[in-house]
């Protein structure tokens, strides 16, 4: 299956919002953002159908999370990764001296991983601090 | 609570006209009692030789609220050399010209200021100044909620209706705590949320079609009706352009019908605050030129106004005023960052830094005028020593105006060591004055007068027996000749001894209290007005963008200890 | 039977909406419904009182289990832990209350800690700018009086402060702006066809991370001066059109998000964009504002401020507070290893840093303070559950263009939990007395 690139940015949605109230450790906001958003003709060039999990790597890190189609495009070359800690395994932490890491404008490959799990939010965390994933 | 006795000093109270005699203070119960009130276990404080005169009361300084925030937001660079760790009973310190709260009440008290007025508060955000007030500790203090661009008053005054407008001002003041009507810019600031200006008394504010001289005389009428203890406090239109005295006397003579009307023994109607800003001649920089005379001629005959200077101090320092255009057209000056504020429905802020440097020309004038505004007055009762803190400098500099007030030589030596000071000489008349400031006369400029014209005269800036027992005993002998003018500006910086309501709060320049400062502001009670109170509720409603309880709420957690001042307007 | 509270402050993000209505049955026990609010604040009052909610501090052991624990032993352990450390970061702050910050700041300044708050990853960035190049800025309901020119760049509204438009920018009538939407157009800067630029009159598709270059030109074509065919991916005639539409309101604002605080130009961007409203204003009335997040991380900033002279990233471990984004700002501390305890409070660095910076977290002796589960807690030695501030306890907060609104409480926080305030109140007390101070 295809690997292709994209610039990751990441950001608030009213759904990471809503299932960030409800808790961060239930199903509802793996729901809202262990995903990645993704234009159609991406979907095409990853050759993979839509809400498939995906494999997102960049230089910092690597994570899982369900692609879905965009419902805020089109936006080809993009993809989006709600704020929370699916983006922030991949996302920059370089802050140029600024204190400010680059959430935004991120070099990613995305290839399909149909077999793996997107894990749950604070079980993710944990398992990234003890260096099991 | 410990009693104390001050022995031996030489007192100087203008509330008692005692004009440096050998006195005692006694100290119970926080006030000045009588000295044969005191028990034989009262400490004993040796004033022997040195100067005991009462807490100073500062009428006018921005040292509360968003504009005074936002100044330390964007200037990290005024923290810079300036820090103090944290030390015995002082939290950590920073801030040269806009000094962090805490610092701020630090060094008041250490120089002997017992109460403060905050001088601009915007009314939406009276919540963030008097959580900045609950945090400067020790020094009394009161806000002055801003009204000459206010919406409500804008559209009373255009109808000529002064019991309406006093009804509003009523009601705000009890929504904000509130000390005062404060009058900034008027229109202008109003003018200024369309990127226009008032720069004339008779200039209309768009769209409300009401020029500043209606809002002035209308907001003296609906002072005096409501009987406040203080004034009409007012800053008024075209600020800092060469020329400009012209429009402070126009400013002034609108206050020549009215009389004061109240049950605090204040007798002026009208407060020109930092009037050294308001006193340039010429038209442009080059021919730049101190009107301090014309104003001061003025002021000496009309008793009905009094004034404070806004003295400059030569420093670095950030500027910072409702009046927003003024703020635009200097940061076109000066080209340093500039910040504004908007306010919905009443009023806008703008900050941007400032240096006064005595290499320039029309820095070393506007020192001069200043310093002219003081000498030149006849009536010290009348005329207060301030630094628009920190717009002409930082409070922290009132020890070296005094010095430059009381010792001619000390003005002489700056002027000699300007760069230009054949140029500043010329056009100012500093040079030609010998006067130098009496200790009597300076407690009357910065005790007793700004007390009695903030209606506070039966509470403080004197030290007759009845009054607080906010007492300061500074290390300056009034019989010894002064051999270095230093000296004077050392002595009023480090308060031997600083007293606030009959606490001990400063020994040798070190807080050793934090007592418990309270919060003034006036209740004015008036007869029920529906209609004001229904455009109130129209107005939250539908143009400002929180509710009217919210506006409203403001809890004991914002002013733990507050004095109400009671005012009955009702008749 | 129920009962109705008005005036309700939302306590979510820095839009601070408070015309919220919170019907609670008549024991004043239960929070039943919500009007007024968006989803999300909706979602913080009504799960606010969920049946799986933590009550109690607990302790994680080694094994991954919790332990139940009393607040005493939890201030106990908070003490110490700061107390012991060279270096503690005190993080967090943004969804507290001013009160409980300024009792945290007595703690940060007793024990020589880095305070920091989500400024540091959301608009520090901005602040940076401000203190180079100012601020002209304003009061919402200026923007709603008055504007009659909105740009959104590089944020969603419509996702992050779902009500700010039609409490603020654009759906409102207001005095001067009477016929609400018609009264005002619309331009959005965006790489991605938000559901904000769907609104928009003029949306500038913009490439990705070149928002420096799109607001110099504009700054160029403000002057009618030349550019290039195509900047940013926009073309020049786009660029003139929307130059052309903002000099020609009266009154107008940009309002931006971490499209452009987090890209890689960071403050710059800012910079750039506060010089754009800076010009606009030699043609006529503009003013910027940045869409703060959390519902008091303004607040933050300003209680620092007056406190101790700086917004954020503010380093009091010498005794005197101490600035510098990039050396004192969170991040950089813990990827820099320098960090020895971590105390959160108001905040969830867990799911909203980089995974490296929370590693560094979970070595050290760390306390969480939140009242949900979250990736901090996840990873933190203590968890602290408190009372949701504007649910169950009141206090000021600052709305995003720094305007104070006091909190409200609505029901009592559930039987013996304490609020931020109070548990703060009992780490200060404990550690004035380790510290032997006065």
């Amino acid at each position: 299956m295809a690997k292709i690139t994209l610039n990751l940015i990441s950001g608030r949605s009213i759904q990471q919002g809503v299932a960030m109230e409800g808790g961060k450790e239930k199903d509802l906001y793996r729901r809202a953002c262990g995903i990645i958003e993704l234009d159609n003709s991406d979907f095409k060039r990853l050759g993979c159908w839509k809400n498939t999990n995906v494999r997102v790597t960049s230089e910092y890190g690597s994570v899982v999370v369900k692609a879905q189609e965009t419902s805020q495009g089109p936006h080809p070359g993009i993809g989006f990764i709600p704020m929370g800690p699916w983006a922030n395994q991949i996302t920059s932490p370089n802050t140029y001296s600024t204190g400010m890491p680059t959430f935004k404008g991120v070099p990613v490959e995305v290839e399909v991983a149909m077999d793996q799990p997107v894990l749950l939010g604070v079980e993710l965390v944990q398992k990234a601090c003890r260096g099991e994933i | 609570m410990t009693e104390y006795i001050i022995r031996n000093g030489h007192v100087f109270d203008p509330v008692q006209g005692i004009k440096g005699d050998k006195a005692d203070i006694a100290i119970k119960n926080g006030k000045i009692v009588p000295d044969n009130e005191i028990g034989k276990s009262a400490k004993v404080i040796d004033a022997k030789g040195k100067t005991v005169m009462a807490g100073a009361v500062e009428v006018h300084a921005h040292i509360a609220g968003p504009k005074v925030n936002l100044g330390r937001i964007y200037r990290p660079e005024d923290k810079l050399f300036t820090s103090t760790p944290t030390k015995g009973l002082e939290r950590m310190g920073a801030g040269n010209s806009i000094p962090t709260t805490f610092k701020t009440g630090y060094e008041y008290a250490k120089m002997g200021y017992t109460t403060a007025m905050e001088a601009a508060m915007p009314p939406l955000f009276s919540r963030h100044v008097h959580e900045e007030i609950r945090d400067t500790p020790i020094i009394d203090e009161g806000a002055f909620p801003v009204l000459g661009n206010n919406w409500f008053v804008m559209e009373y005054l255009k109808n000529k209706e002064i019991e309406n407008t006093a009804a509003y001002i009523a009601w705000l003041l009890r929504a904000t705590k509130g000390y005062a009507v404060k009058v900034v810019n008027p229109g202008g600031t109003e003018a200024w949320a369309w990127g226009l200006n008032c720069l004339s008394i008779h200039d209309p504010v768009p769209y409300f079609d009401i020029t500043p001289a209606e809002i002035i005389t209308g907001l003296i009428e609906a002072n005096e009706y409501l009987g406040l203890p203080h004034s009409m406090h007012i800053h008024p239109n075209n600020l800092g352009n060469p020329g400009c005295y012209e429009t402070t006397l126009d400013t002034l003579k609108l206050a020549e019908d009215y009389k004061a009307k109240n049950k605090f023994g204040r007798e002026q109607v009208m407060h020109l605050t930092h009037t050294q800003f308001h006193s340039y001649g010429g038209d442009n920089w080059g021919n730049f030129e101190s009107k301090s005379k014309e104003i001061i001629d003025y002021i000496n005959k009309h008793k009905n106004i009094t004034i404070d200077t806004g003295n400059v101090t030569l420093d670095e320092t950030t500027t910072m005023t409702a009046d927003g255009p003024f703020e635009h057209h200097l940061t076109g000056l000066n080209h340093l960052k500039w910040a504004n504020v908007d306010v919905e429905l009443e009023t806008a802020a703008g900050v941007v830094p400032y240096v006064y440097s005595p290499d320039i020309k029309v820095c070393a004038i506007q020192w001069a005028i200043g310093l002219e505004l003081a000498l030149m007055a006849k009536d010290p009762m009348r005329c207060f020593i301030t630094t628009d803190h920190p717009n002409a400098g930082p409070f922290t500099r009132y020890p070296r105006i005094i010095k430059w007030l009381m010792s001619a030589k000390a003005r002489e030596d700056r002027i000699s060591s300007f760069k230009n000071s054949d140029k500043v000489i010329s056009a100012t008349h500093i040079s030609g004055i010998d006067k130098e400031l009496s200790l009597y006369e300076l407690a009357q400029m910065t005790r007793a007068g700004p007390a009695r014209c903030l209606g506070l005269a039966g509470m403080c800036g004197g030290l007759k027996p009845g009054m607080d027992a906010d007492v300061v005993v500074y290390n300056f002998n009034p019989d010894a000749p002064v051999t270095d003018p230093e000296n004077i500006e050392t002595a009023f910086s480090r308060a031997a001894y600083t007293f606030k309501s009959g606490i001990e709060v400063v020994k040798d320049g070190e807080v050793v209290n934090n007592g418990n400062k309270r919060t003034l502001w006036v209740d004015a009670k008036v007869r029920d007005n529906p209609l004001v109170m229904r455009d109130i509720k129209e107005k939250f409603l539908k143009y400002y963008s929180m509710t009217q309880s919210n506006y409203e709420s403001l809890g004991h957690h914002f002013v733990p200890n507050p004095l109400a001042i009671e005012v009955d307007a009702t008749q | 039977m129920s009962k109705v509270i008005t005036d309700v402050i939302c306590p979510f993000c820095g839009t601070l909406c408070d015309d919220l209505e919170v019907e609670v049955t008549d024991d004043g026990k239960k929070i039943t419904e919500v009007f007024n609010a968006c989803a999300i604040g909706a979602e913080k009052f009504l799960h606010s009182q969920a049946k799986d909610r933590i009550t109690r501090p607990r302790f994680q052991q080694p094994d991954g289990t919790w332990k139940d624990a009393t607040y005493e032993e939890a201030a106990d352990y908070t003490a110490k832990i700061l107390c012991n450390a060279k270096k503690p970061l005190m993080y967090g702050w943004s969804s507290t209350n001013c009160e409980a910050q300024s009792v945290g700041h007595e703690i940060a300044e007793a024990v020589g800690a880095c305070v920091d708050n989500t400024a540091a990853v959301c608009h520090g960035t901005t602040l940076i700018a401000v203190q180079d190049i100012g601020l002209p800025t304003c009061t919402l309901g200026e923007v709603k009086n008055r504007a009659d020119r909105i740009i959104f760049w590089g944020c969603n509204p419509a996702h992050a402060h779902p009500r700010h438009m039609s409490r603020y920018s654009i759906f409102p009538r207001g005095f001067f702006t009477g016929k609400g939407q018609m009264s005002r157009k619309l331009i959005v800067v965006d790489p991605r066809v938000t559901d904000t630029a769907k609104l928009a009159d003029v949306h500038l598709q913009i490439e990705q991370g070149r928002d420096y270059e799109l607001l110099n030109a504009l700054r160029v074509a403000f002057k009618n001066e030349w550019l290039p065919d195509v900047v940013a991916g926009i073309p020049k005639e786009k660029i003139r059109e929307a130059a052309d539409m903002m000099k020609s309101g009266r009154f107008g604002i940009i309002f931006f998000g971490m499209g452009v605080t987090q890209s890689i130009s960071k403050n710059h961007n800012i910079d750039e964009a506060i010089a754009v409203t800076k010009d606009l204003n030699e043609y006529t009335k503009f003013s910027i504002m940045p869409m703060r997040g959390h519902y008091n991380v303004t607040g933050s900033g300003e209680v620092l401020a007056w406190q101790f002279g700086y917004p954020y990233s503010v380093d009091l471990t010498r005794g005197f507070a101490r600035y510098n984004p990039g050396d004192t700002s969170s991040i950089d501390l813990l990827l820099r290893g320098e960090i020895d305890a971590a105390f959160v409070i108001g905040s969830d660095p867990g799911a909203h840093f980089p995974i490296s910076a929370v590693k560094q977290i979970a070595k050290v002796p760390s306390v969480c303070i939140d009242p949900h589960i979250t990736p901090t807690s996840g990873v933190s030695k203590l968890h602290v559950p408190v009372a949701f501030v504007g649910v169950e306890t009141g206090g000021n907060a600052y709305r995003m263009d720094n305007v104070p609104i006091d909190c409200r409480k609505v029901v009592e926080p559930p039987e013996g939990m304490l609020t931020d305030e109070q548990f703060l109140a009992m780490v200060r007390d404990r550690v004035i007395k380790i510290k032997g101070r006065a």
